[in-house]
């Protein structure tokens, strides 16, 4: 065993407040203490990232009175990888008289975690989905419309009722927009000091809580210290572990796994999400890969031949000797399976022979139901710049020929272990959006990244930080000139150093490569034991290679990719190694974590309530090979937990 | 997976400038075993990782999604803002648009409002300022109506859209003689004169944001038309027609 279990003894407390589900969060404000308005300008916060989560909370902050300071890695705050996200977000407004409800929403979203999220938070999410949209539409998000005027909506997966809201296929980019510009208002105001082309690559805790944070500027390498009351994270998640996802090439792990090493747990790392519609590879060169909507699949068709092997081209195999599988397996949700579901189905296919393409790992999104029954205009309205996209990409028309798909990582559902407060195990740090544990369990469904994103900062962080802060006074000056930033700032210093100066042959984008193949291999859309242990060793001989032969060019005084990279790649061997030993001790399936040694005979994940009914929280211990275990139970009140079908 | 039977061959052309205040020079450089699939962005990653294997200094350059959406990358190719595939961005941009053999200029986009930070990288934050000084709608999180209480017909939803989805790239700038942002900055205004929600700030918002594109040293517009032939996501230049006429009407109202 290359990993003997060690167990913390810390009492997670969630800290959900009392009272029935739906009464609770209304509870929690009716007794959340305030801050004086007069009292907010005094406190200081710090906000890392601007995507959805970060522009959202530092927006709503500023226009409460508190100052706010924000970093981000990009050169301007609208760059956040939120921006990417296509399809849509999920609301409970029951606009389609569908019979929609906010309980519904948060049955479907339990659901689709398979029954490992945190009942009271995903409720709040529901609450607060109503919210979100007055939100965006009053900041003037041109979402589809109706000819009345009203809004228009979709289907998403896991859904049996109509409840995304979206705007084309850049729902993201036009959701981020409007956070984006309510943020720039509050730096017009004054209330909010962006700090771009930062990355923080430590956290300062003092007297134990966290009041500040190391960014180095990624223009001039200069390493510089922030001090602030409260400290949001808002840095998105782990996704390009993989190296190739459907992230983009700056989003990183970091900032989490340096909050973790100052003491934050970090929950379920072994939950990521493998997207099912992405373009397949078509080669080492590549750099990423490109996502289709999940929302294609409303109208698209995924099949399969029937026979292995077989070459025809797509539209000269009859519809007779074609295998639409999900259909067929999953009659009630049919091609509007979760994604985890999805995902393994088509890598089933791959698996057993019938893969398409050149390489034989893609299966078809075919369109052409849909373009007989609607139109090819009506197809080109709702999908048209998704179409577009793919032809660039492939060379080939999705009029005329059916798409080709394969699964990639795309989101992780893991993160940060928070209470209800959104609060980390450290005083002060917070963590808000896809940096956190909280909503999705095991597996989110499509759409509900936004929702949860700006939920967290729109409607969440304002109350919860509030009773943070209420609870300890300003002090009268903030100050950076303390022992425990001094020792931050030497620490981070010293690291950089340490990875100029290894002086060997191989690049970080070269290791980084080599590490995404070992844990898309083990620790991807199908693990299991032996499999998981080769991992953990493999990750630690990449690792011991990484810090003896890693060459880094140029110097730490410039604007230098290659050392950006190499941080985030030394956080990323240490990750790699907790996501295996997370995914090694949970005993079952669930959701987007598929132990082969625990499915139904149908080959369905086969959950162990009895067993694994809880949040695995690890504690860093020192060493990445000795993470200590501390477990936060998981109770259902409201929902039965029962084995989750499509079927 | 990567098959060198149909590999293609260039000379890159590169401009090198260490930092803001250095002199820069065009350098070439050879690549080979680029393939047709690969994007513009990846056959740089290929010439990088060789030039940092060799101990050299790689071009620095700037993209982040590399799926046309977050509006980071930006590089002038052979004298055209984003290459010469219409409606793309450079990360979008394929090699297969190229023919083997091919001497290929990369150059920044350049404007005395983008100051080069390195290389091929420059700086835009000056948008930003922009943006800061309306492109917005006004209201504290929290006080929003019902969505559906503010109706907004399909077509003018449409329209805005069409102009929302500005990804902030600048190559309108680089493309333009005169090195205006006027269709950065007509897009905004456009996008929100088309919606009620727009309505109540419509004067002072397009007061504001040119009053600032011109502070920020971007020049004016004199219909050449040429960011709109660059702009990746085809923004028109009516936007800049409404722009101006709402300036105009704004002036004489205040």
């Amino acid at each position: 065993m290359p990993y003997e279990l060690i167990m913390g003894d810390t009492e997670l407390d969630s800290k959900v407040p009392d009272g029935p589900i739906d009464q609770k969060w209304t509870l929690y404000k009716q007794n959340a203490k305030l801050v004086l308005p007069a009292n907010k300008r005094k406190y200081t916060i710090i906000i890392v990232g601007t995507g959805l989560a970060g522009a959202s909370a530092a927006a709503t902050l500023g226009e409460l009175g508190y100052k706010v300071k924000s970093f981000c890695i990009h050169d301007s705050a609208r760059r956040a990888h939120s921006v990417a996200a296509l399809g849509g977000i999920n609301a409970a407004k029951n606009y389609q008289n569908d019979g929609d409800s906010v309980w519904r929403l948060f049955y479907d979203t339990v659901k689709g975690g398979d029954f490992r999220a945190r009942e009271a938070n995903v409720h709040r999410l529901a609450e607060v989905s109503l919210n979100i949209i007055d939100q965006a539409a009053a900041q003037g998000v041109p979402f589809a419309r109706e000819y009345g005027g009203t809004l228009a909506n979709r289907s998403f997966g896991g859904a049996q009722v109509s409840r995304t809201f979206y705007a084309r296929g850049q729902t993201g980019q036009q959701l981020l927009y409007g956070a984006y510009g309510s943020f720039s208002r509050q730096v017009h105001e004054k209330n909010v000091t962006l700090y771009n082309n930062r990355e923080m690559l430590d956290l300062v805790v003092k007297d134990g809580k966290a009041r500040g944070i190391i960014t180095r500027n990624l223009i001039t390498g200069e390493v510089e210290r922030h001090a602030g009351h409260a400290v949001l994270l808002c840095t998105g998640g782990y996704g390009t572990i993989f190296y190739l996802s459907t992230n983009a090439v700056n989003s990183n792990g970091t900032a989490a796994w340096r909050c973790h090493k100052r003491g934050a747990f970090f929950a379920n790392p072994c939950y990521t999400q493998i997207h099912p519609t992405c373009i397949p590879q078509a080669g080492d060169f590549q750099s990423k890969l490109t996502l289709m909507s999940e929302s294609l699949r409303n109208d698209g068709r995924v099949w399969v031949p029937k026979k292995k092997g077989d070459d025809r081209h797509p539209n000269d195999i009859p519809d007779e000797e074609r295998d639409y599988y999900l259909e067929r397996r999953y009659p009630a949700f049919g091609n509007l399976v979760p994604r985890d579901i999805a995902s393994r189905a088509a890598k089933k296919a791959c698996d057993e022979g019938y893969g398409v393409g050149p390489t034989k790992r893609a299966v078809y999104l075919d369109f052409k139901s849909a373009i007989q029954r609607m139109g090819e205009d009506a197809v080109r309205e709702r999908y048209g710049n998704l179409f577009e996209m793919y032809e660039e990409i492939t060379g080939e028309d999705p009029y005329k020929v059916p798409m080709r798909i394969y699964p990639a990582s795309h989101y992780t559902m893991g993160g940060l272990w928070v209470d209800y407060n959104l609060m980390t195990t450290i005083p002060g740090l917070h963590c808000l959006g896809e940096a956190n544990f909280s909503d999705h369990g095991s597996n989110r469904l499509g759409a509900s990244a936004l929702m949860q994103g700006l939920s967290d900062g729109y409607f969440v962080i304002p109350y919860t930080l509030g009773n943070y802060l209420a609870q300890h006074q300003p002090h009268d000056e903030l100050t950076t000139d303390t022992p425990e930033f001094e020792a931050a700032e030497k620490n981070v210093a010293d690291n950089l150093k340490k990875l100029m100066e290894i002086g060997g042959e191989r690049t970080p984008q070269d290791y980084h490569r080599e590490l995404g193949k070992i844990v898309w291999n083990y620790v991807g859309m199908s693990r299991d034991e032996e499999g998981l242990k080769k991992a953990i060793t493999d990750i630690r001989e990449l690792r011991k290679d990484f810090w003896s032969n890693l060459k880094v060019t140029g110097v730490n005084e410039e604007f230098n990719k290659n050392l950006e990279f190499a941080g985030r790649v030394a956080d990323y061997l240490e990750l790699a190694e907790l996501m295996a030993i997370d995914a090694l001790f949970r005993e079952e399936s669930c959701g987007g974590h598929f132990r082969e040694e625990y499915k139904t005979e149908a080959g369905e994940a086969r959950r162990n309530d009895e067993d694994f009914c809880y949040v695995a929280a690890w504690e860093w211990n020192g060493d990445p090979t000795k993470p200590k275990l501390n477990k936060e139970n998981l109770t259902f009140e409201n929902v039965k937990l029962a084995q989750r079908s499509y079927k | 997976m990567s098959s060198t039977s149909n590999a293609m061959k260039f000379t890159l052309r590169i401009w090198r400038q260490k930092g803001p205040k250095d002199s820069g020079k065009l350098v070439d450089y050879k690549v080979d075993d680029i393939i047709p699939e690969m994007s513009f962005l990846e056959m740089l990653d290929v010439l990088n990782e060789k030039l940092a294997a060799e101990g050299k200094d790689p071009v620095a350059f700037d993209s982040d999604c590399r799926e046309g959406i977050c509006g980071t990358c930006g590089l002038v190719i052979n004298g055209i803002a984003h290459g010469p595939l219409a409606g793309t961005t450079t990360c979008g941009l394929r090699m297969r648009h190229f023919r083997s053999g091919d001497v290929i200029t990369i150059e920044p986009f350049r404007a005395d409002s983008f100051p080069i930070i390195k290389d091929l990288v420059v700086d835009r934050t000056a948008f930003d300022r922009i943006v800061q000084a309306g492109g917005y709608v006004s209201f504290n999180t929290g006080s929003a109506p019902d969505a559906n209480s503010v109706l907004v017909s399909k077509d003018a939803s449409h329209d805005s859209m069409d102009a929302a989805t500005c990804i902030g790239c600048g190559a309108c700038v680089a493309a333009c003689p005169n090195a205006s942002a006027h269709l950065f900055t007509g897009a905004k205004v456009y996008q929100f004169a088309k919606i009620p929600q727009g309505q109540p700030e419509r004067d002072q918002r397009v007061l504001n944001m040119i009053t600032t594109h011109d502070k920020e040293g971007f020049g004016d517009c004199s219909n050449h038309g040429e960011c709109e032939a660059v702009c990746p996501k085809q923004i028109n230049i009516k936007t800049i027609a409404q722009m101006r006429r709402d300036y105009l009407v704004a002036s004489l109202r205040t």
